[in-house]
């Protein structure tokens, strides 16, 4: 029961940064039916611009949560305009070509952002320093840890707010309906390109933050970091339904769950034939089994709906 | 109607547009005075919805031009020519179908308000006061149009006629100065056409001109001041309804040659 617990908290914990991280494919794909490959390597982006911040802090005295606010405060502007940047150059001027070709320049702009940052940054893993308090608390037999905390309170509040931006505002009633349709919402006047535009810079704002925290959380951070990262919150946003935002909130958090389970429970299930270092396995044979009932995810129902 | 110089709103002239070898619309020139309900007409395939298409800018036309109060418009994007003042139903509805039909309202409001990203996020009083007005104006026009009881239905899970009426709404949320309508009783019975038709009357009086491309003759020579007549992309006819009822060409254009 206490390893099932913990395993629930961490599962939680790992499952909102995937969450986080989903959004942004999510939200891509629902606006124009694109996978954009390179949103892995912006969460890296993120990671790496926040311990550059970081590292030029480290002499200034300042407490470690200021600098890391201060980090990631930098990596969520810089995020947006390097989102900004791939849509206008990679994928605007191919709005119009056959669907593989802009999933080709996807690739390629992941390669070459990973390709700068191991120019930039180098190809060592490079550790992310101690800069919240280490503090843990109990919780029912389990325990929590500071920035397990702060992980968990900081996305929910991000995926709040990025609902109630979506559902209840004006940009986000432009973003639905030219997701639905945007032939007919540039004929209402609602410029499309700039409402593209600004769903890769709010997709990118959520991945600076996810890659601040997956580097905090685990003490590294390094140039190909995005690519399973990003292979799991597609994976969590497919899940839960591509397209839906709801559903890579929930895909996500599944995703680090079952993770989180598997890396507990997979020894002892499997007689120890199969260890926790299966748990990538476990993961993406439950994404198959759910895609076998469910093709379209688990939330996905507007799959298909576009023309 | 009056006899009184009335100002042209939409001039078009010499419009052509070809796809491939096919003519779909060859030197097409005619004007719609401000306040006007000008009905465009012909047979399948006459041009009409391309010419629709070329007005709010999905087709950039291949020779002419054409100008809204004098403003040269040929050639821009299909959001600026909503926020230039020309809104457009469609021949086959194209609601945001898994929106509200207040949320669909909303969406044309658009174009006339600007409470952008950081407005959203740190969510200022102006911005609050913005998103309320947006809101009371979509319920109004909701009313406006008689739907008012279904703001909050999917668009998808109205009636047929009320999907109609939304997306005249819809629409008029633009503010346009020519309002642009697609066959907007197709599929309409007899009462639900004459319930239309004083709403286009209403929005008439109201200041707004109205283009329409309608097959109902009957709606067509009861509500509108002028015509037009277009038939494998020529215009081959233009006027009153009587001018143009009486015209041999469009008779044989509808009959064929006797």
């Amino acid at each position: 029961m206490e390893i099932f617990l913990q395993q629930l908290v961490n599962g939680v914990v790992l499952g909102s940064i995937y969450a986080l991280v989903a959004l942004g494919y999510t939200l891509v794909y629902g606006i124009m039916g694109l996978i954009n490959f390179a949103h892995g390597d912006v969460v890296m982006l993120g990671a790496m611009v926040t311990l550059a911040v970081v590292h030029l802090l480290s002499g200034s005295g300042l407490p470690g949560p200021m600098v890391a606010a201060i980090g990631v405060l930098a990596a969520i502007p810089a995020c947006m305009m390097t989102g900004f940047l791939i849509e206008r150059i990679a994928y605007r001027p191919l709005r119009s070509a056959p669907r593989l070709a802009p999933l080709i320049t996807a690739i390629g702009v992941s390669m070459l952002l990973q390709n700068l940052a191991m120019m930039v940054w180098g190809r060592e893993y490079l550790s992310f320093p101690q800069l919240l308090p280490a503090a843990t608390y109990p919780i029912g037999g389990a325990s929590i840890s500071f920035i397990q905390i702060i992980i968990i309170v900081s996305s929910s509040l991000m995926m709040a707010g990025l609902s109630y931006l979506v559902k209840k505002t004006r940009l986000g009633n432009a973003m639905r309906a030219t997701s639905q349709n945007p032939e007919v919402s540039a004929l209402l006047g609602v410029n499309v390109n700039s409402i593209i535009s600004v769903t890769f810079i709010i997709g990118s704002a959520l991945a600076a933050v996810a890659g601040m925290m997956v580097s905090a959380y685990y003490g590294i951070a390094h140039y190909d970091m995005g690519f399973i990262l990003g292979l799991k919150a597609f994976t969590a946003a497919v899940l839960g339904g591509i397209g839906n935002i709801e559903g890579a909130m929930v895909g996500g958090l599944l995703l680090g769950v079952i993770e989180s389970m598997g890396a507990g429970y997979l020894g002892t299930l499997t007689g120890g034939a199969m260890g926790s270092n299966y748990q990538d396995v476990f993961a993406f044979f439950v994404l198959i089994v759910v895609l076998i009932f469910r093709p379209s995810g688990l939330l996905g129902e507007r799959i298909g709906e576009r023309p | 109607m009056s006899t009184m110089q009335a100002a042209k709103l939409l001039e078009l002239e010499n419009i052509g547009k070809h796809f491939g070898g096919l003519a779909a619309l060859s030197d097409v020139s005619l004007s719609v005075r401000q306040g006007d309900i000008y009905a465009l007409i012909g047979p399948n395939g006459a041009g009409k919805t391309t010419l629709f298409n070329v007005i709010t800018g999905i087709y950039r036309p291949d020779s002419g031009s054409f100008s809204l109060a004098g403003a040269p418009m040929a050639g821009k994007k299909p959001s600026e020519m909503a926020r230039s003042g020309i809104a457009r139903t469609f021949q086959n509805i194209r609601l945001f179908a898994n929106m509200s039909a207040l949320e669909n309202v909303m969406v044309g409001r658009h174009c006339r308000t600007k409470s952008g990203v950081l407005g959203a996020i740190f969510n200022g009083a102006r911005t609050k006061l913005e998103e309320k007005a947006i809101r009371e104006r979509a319920a109004s026009l909701l009313d406006y149009v008689g739907i008012g009881n279904h703001a909050h239905m999917l668009a998808k899970n109205l009636s047929y006629g009320d999907q109609r009426r939304l997306e005249i709404a819809r629409a008029l949320a633009t503010e346009p100065r020519l309002l642009a309508l697609d066959e907007p009783a197709a599929g309409m019975n007899h009462a639900e056409t004459d319930s239309l038709k004083s709403l286009l009357e209403r929005i008439r009086e109201d200041g707004t001109t109205l283009l329409l491309i309608e097959h109902d003759m009957k709606l067509v020579m009861n509500l509108c001041d002028r015509l037009a007549v277009l038939n494998f992309g020529k215009l081959i006819a233009e006027g009153t309804p009587e001018e143009v009822s009486g015209n041999p060409l469009v008779v044989e254009a509808y009959l064929g040659v006797q």
